[in-house]
């Protein structure tokens, strides 16, 4: 999720000698880079096949989980190509790393990595198609051209479709370096072409993975220890075989599964078997323990140093400090996490609702002890993702079940399974110092930032994608003009799993520094933009966002009696994006009212797709922000439903504003960028309204705040 | 187990349940009807929204024998060709994102336009506050409701 994911811009052809009629095309790609390192050969991450029939069916290795890939993904192929749009299917890809290359779907990564390896895949197809037309019409090639799915010579007005041609353009050399249209000739590329999953979402009838059936299904709960490395202790599989539809009660690693003829059936059998776990060694865990190992966790050498801070702040007019802390925070996927999976006679047929489908083949296979190529895996729509289903866990579970009672079984998780057994956003104390000279300029700025490493607990190592630690993401890109920097991780081990949470880091790391920054600029007399733009780059990206977001959300402006503005800019997985929150409070409760957000993100591929993606990322933060927190209790988590863990609800969202820089640099990223700045700009527009500086979050009820 | 006969879509169906199995789980696991959501099982986020006599009902919470007998509107039986004025309004506005919690907010929307054909912003804020979306399609859900509901786009 954090991988950079800059892909090389070479990109390598190669037509399938498979027997089918029609042309296929893979896309090859280099790995991504967290692979790169591997002398691994070159892997194809897309395909696209033109049928006979005309229809181009572009196969679909990325994960729809409502960021819009589906149709994005499409549009890339469809727009090089010159396809006609309306001949264009979307099919999702299984599992297959040798085709595809690792699968996976976070990271804000699909556009940016696959903006040039798409739409090159199309012009190759395209280049063969029109030398087979002007093959069959015994013309030069250059008197052709492709357009709406067809190829026509120009001089004499004939047109053959893109199905006609399809058999004899597989047979033309693969062009190595097909030309791209120019910016200026893209009809679907930037604007808002409608999205193809769309009617199936509003009639009930797209397949997510709750929504699989496949013949003798049966379904499973799992009681599961609540605390990390605890373990079952007691249950009474023969009061859960009492219950009506249960027929089976077994054992398997995470826990004690319940299968059942119906979903219901299972719940009540798990309510049966009155299971109690030992706590294993994290059972004395809570909240206070967390926030003392945050604390207690020793600095590693600081992965960015610019001159000397120690000195700079000795020498600064003005010093401050600011401790901030954000709580763990669970996904909440409006889909709860499951897995269907069929394992019989030595093969496995998995269906699931996953963000990385080649990792959940590759550990079920482990986990059963069969070859990959006989662990097949289906994606199916994704109710939500986020970075929680970028983990597989569920997918081993659902496996082991299967093979345990031989039969295909769907292993359901209740709301508060999901909740309970989420890898959950890092709880995280960031330690900030920072000194200004006389003139009220930045001249030294240090960032601690401890928490736990996601990387560390799943690969064993703090940098798995380069040479600092993960925690520091964007942390480490500290955008501001400061004389001396410093930046640098503690990283603890704890008792609770962590995982990618929408922007990851970065959404932990943008409220400290943009909350800091707001009091910098409070302590040097400065208007928080002002003082902002005194300290970016002139002709930054950033910069320009900041600069858009506050002109239209009215920066400087008089706002009504009891509303409070603040503002934060951020940028993250390749993109900017500066957003201005109005707020008021009420009995101590912080309302916000309107947020403007102004995005550089280079090309927009789909505008609409973009306001859509950022109008939810600060919704989903703002959630976080505003009462967004797990805690911990003798090793488990506290909360386990909506009413406890309680997202915002349309009542309480604000008016979003998205407006988009225009731009024809390489695309960013949009799912997750638009999340960092909310929960700063929150926190700067409460400190506006009423003094309060909050440096906790969630913000909750203000009386605490200090 | 009982034999119970719901009337689902128009349909009529006889069923072999627990009575007290939640109307939920039978639409889906008996009937195949996967249309309707399991979000927490606690009525505290909507997405199993259903219309029993054309009341907004949390099919999580609602035993089967009491929904026997009564008529259910699921997504799939909202209208004939999946053409509601509020689906069309859904897609016209592209709505949904992951999609999974879009059943339970139509259906909670079919039921607010069937009692009150133009509401206000609070009149959906107070049907529509039930029902969670975690993509944050909120906006475009308000603007939609007033869209199908010939209001301000």
């Amino acid at each position: 999720m954090t991988a950079p994911g800059k892909l090389s811009r070479r990109e390598f052809l190669g037509v399938s000698a498979g027997g089918a009629a029609g042309l296929w095309l893979a896309v090859n790609l280099p790995p991504s880079a967290a692979e790169a390192a591997a002398p691994a050969g070159l892997s194809p991450d897309a395909w696209l096949r033109v049928e006979p029939s005309g229809v181009v069916t572009v196969f679909l290795a990325k994960s729809e989980m409502g960021q819009g890939t589906f149709t994005g993904m499409a549009v890339l192929v469809a727009e090089e190509l010159e396809a006609d749009w309306k001949s264009v299917r979307v099919v999702q890809a299984d599992a297959d790393a040798k085709r595809f290359g690792q699968m996976s779907t976070g990271g804000s990564r699909s556009v940016r990595g696959l903006f040039d390896p798409l739409r090159t895949a199309g012009a190759a197809a395209r280049e063969m198609l029109v030398s087979a037309a002007a093959k069959r019409w015994k013309v030069d090639r250059a008197t052709c051209r492709a357009e709406q799915g067809s190829v026509v010579h120009a001089p004499t007005g004939r047109r053959l479709g893109y199905g006609a041609l399809a058999t004899a353009a597989a047979r033309e050399p693969v062009p190595r370096d097909p030309p791209l249209k120019d910016p200026s000739r893209w009809r679907l590329i930037g604007t808002r072409v409608p999205r193809l999953d769309g009617p199936d979402k509003v009639r009930g009838t797209a397949r997510f993975g709750l929504d699989v059936r496949v013949p003798g299904l049966r379904f499973a709960a799992v009681a599961r220890p609540p605390v990390v490395g605890g373990k079952v202790a007691r249950f009474d599989a023969a009061k859960a075989r009492a219950v009506a539809g249960v027929r089976h009660v077994v054992e398997v690693p995470s826990g004690v599964a319940v299968v059942a003829d119906s979903t219901w059936a299972a719940l009540q059998g798990r309510e049966a078997l009155a299971v109690t776990f030992e706590p294993g060694p994290n059972g004395a865990l809570d909240s206070a323990a967390l926030t003392k190992a945050l604390a207690e966790a020793p600095p590693q050498k600081p992965a960015r140093r610019e001159g000397d801070v120690d000195a700079a702040l000795a020498a600064a007019a003005r010093r401050l400090e600011g401790t901030y802390e954000l709580p763990l925070l669970a996904h909440a996927t409006m889909e709860p996490m499951n897995a269907t999976a069929d394992v019989r006679r030595g093969r496995a047929e998995l269906w699931l609702p996953t963000q990385a489908p080649t990792w959940a083949q590759a550990d079920v296979a482990k986990a059963l002890g069969l070859p990959l190529d006989r662990v097949k895996v289906h994606v199916t729509f994704l109710g939500g993702g986020f970075g929680r289903r970028a983990i597989p866990d569920f997918a081993v579970e659902a496996a082991l079940v299967s093979r345990a009672v031989k039969a295909p079984v769907q292993v359901v998780w209740t709301r508060e399974d999901d909740m309970r057994h989420d890898l959950y956003r890092p709880a995280a104390r960031n330690e900030l110092r920072a000194g200004l000279d006389a003139g009220g300029r930045l001249v030294a700025w240090h960032h601690r930032v401890r928490t736990p490493s996601i990387s560390q607990q799943l690969f064993g190592t703090p940098q798995r994608w380069g040479d600092h630690p993960d925690v520091l993401e964007s942390a480490i890109a500290f955008p501001y003009a400061a004389g001396a920097v410093q930046v640098e991780a503690a990283i603890p081990e704890v008792g609770v799993r962590v995982g990618w949470w929408r922007s990851v880091y970065a959404s932990q790391n943008a409220f400290p520094e943009e909350c800091f920054m707001d009091e910098l600029a409070a302590a040097a007399g400065k208007d928080p933009l002002a003082f902002r733009l005194e300290h970016l780059p002139e002709g930054s990206r950033l910069r320009g966002a900041l600069v858009l977001a506050a002109e239209r959300a009215g920066w400087g402006k008089p706002l009504p009696a009891g509303r409070g503005r603040g503002l934060a800019c951020h940028s993250s997985f390749g993109s900017h994006v500066a957003e201005v929150a109005e707020v008021s409070v009420v009995d101590g409760r912080v309302r916000v009212h309107r947020v403007v957000a102004a995005v550089d993100l280079g090309v927009a591929l789909n505008p609409d797709s973009v306001e859509h993606q950022v109008e939810g990322a600060v919704v989903y933060g703002l959630s976080a922000a505003l009462r967004g927190e797990i805690t911990l209790a003798k090793g488990a988590v506290v909360q386990g439903n909506f009413d406890d863990y309680e997202p915002l609800r349309i009542d309480e969202v604000p008016e979003v504003e998205v407006h988009i820089v225009p731009s024809r640099e390489a695309p960013g990223g949009i799912g997750e960028p638009g999340l960092p700045p909310i929960a700063p700009a929150v926190a700067n527009a409460v400190f506006a309204l009423t003094g309060k500086r909050i440096r906790r979050l969630p913000i909750g009820s203000l009386s605490g705040a200090a | 187990m009982a034999r119970l006969t719901l009337l689902v879509n128009g349909r009529s169906h006889s069923v072999e349940v627990a009575p007290e199995t939640p109307l939920l789980w039978v639409l889906r696991d008996t009937l195949g009807l996967t249309g309707t959501k399991f979000g927490c099982g606690q009525a505290l986020c909507g997405a199993c929204t259903v219309l029993v006599d054309g009341e907004a009902v949390r099919s999580c919470q609602l035993p089967a024998r009491e929904a026997a007998g009564r008529r259910v509107t699921t997504i799939e039986g909202l209208s004939p060709e999946g053409d509601h004025p509020l689906q069309k309004a859904w897609i016209a506005g592209e709505v949904p994102q992951c999609g999974y919690c879009q059943s339970g907010q139509i259906m909670q929307a079919a039921a607010l336009l069937e009692k009150n054909p133009h509401p206000s912003d609070a009149d959906i804020d107070e049907a529509m506050r039930g029902n969670l979306c975690r993509c944050g399609t909120y906006g475009r859900i308000r603007r939609a409701i007033h869209a199908a509901s010939g209001g301000r786009p």
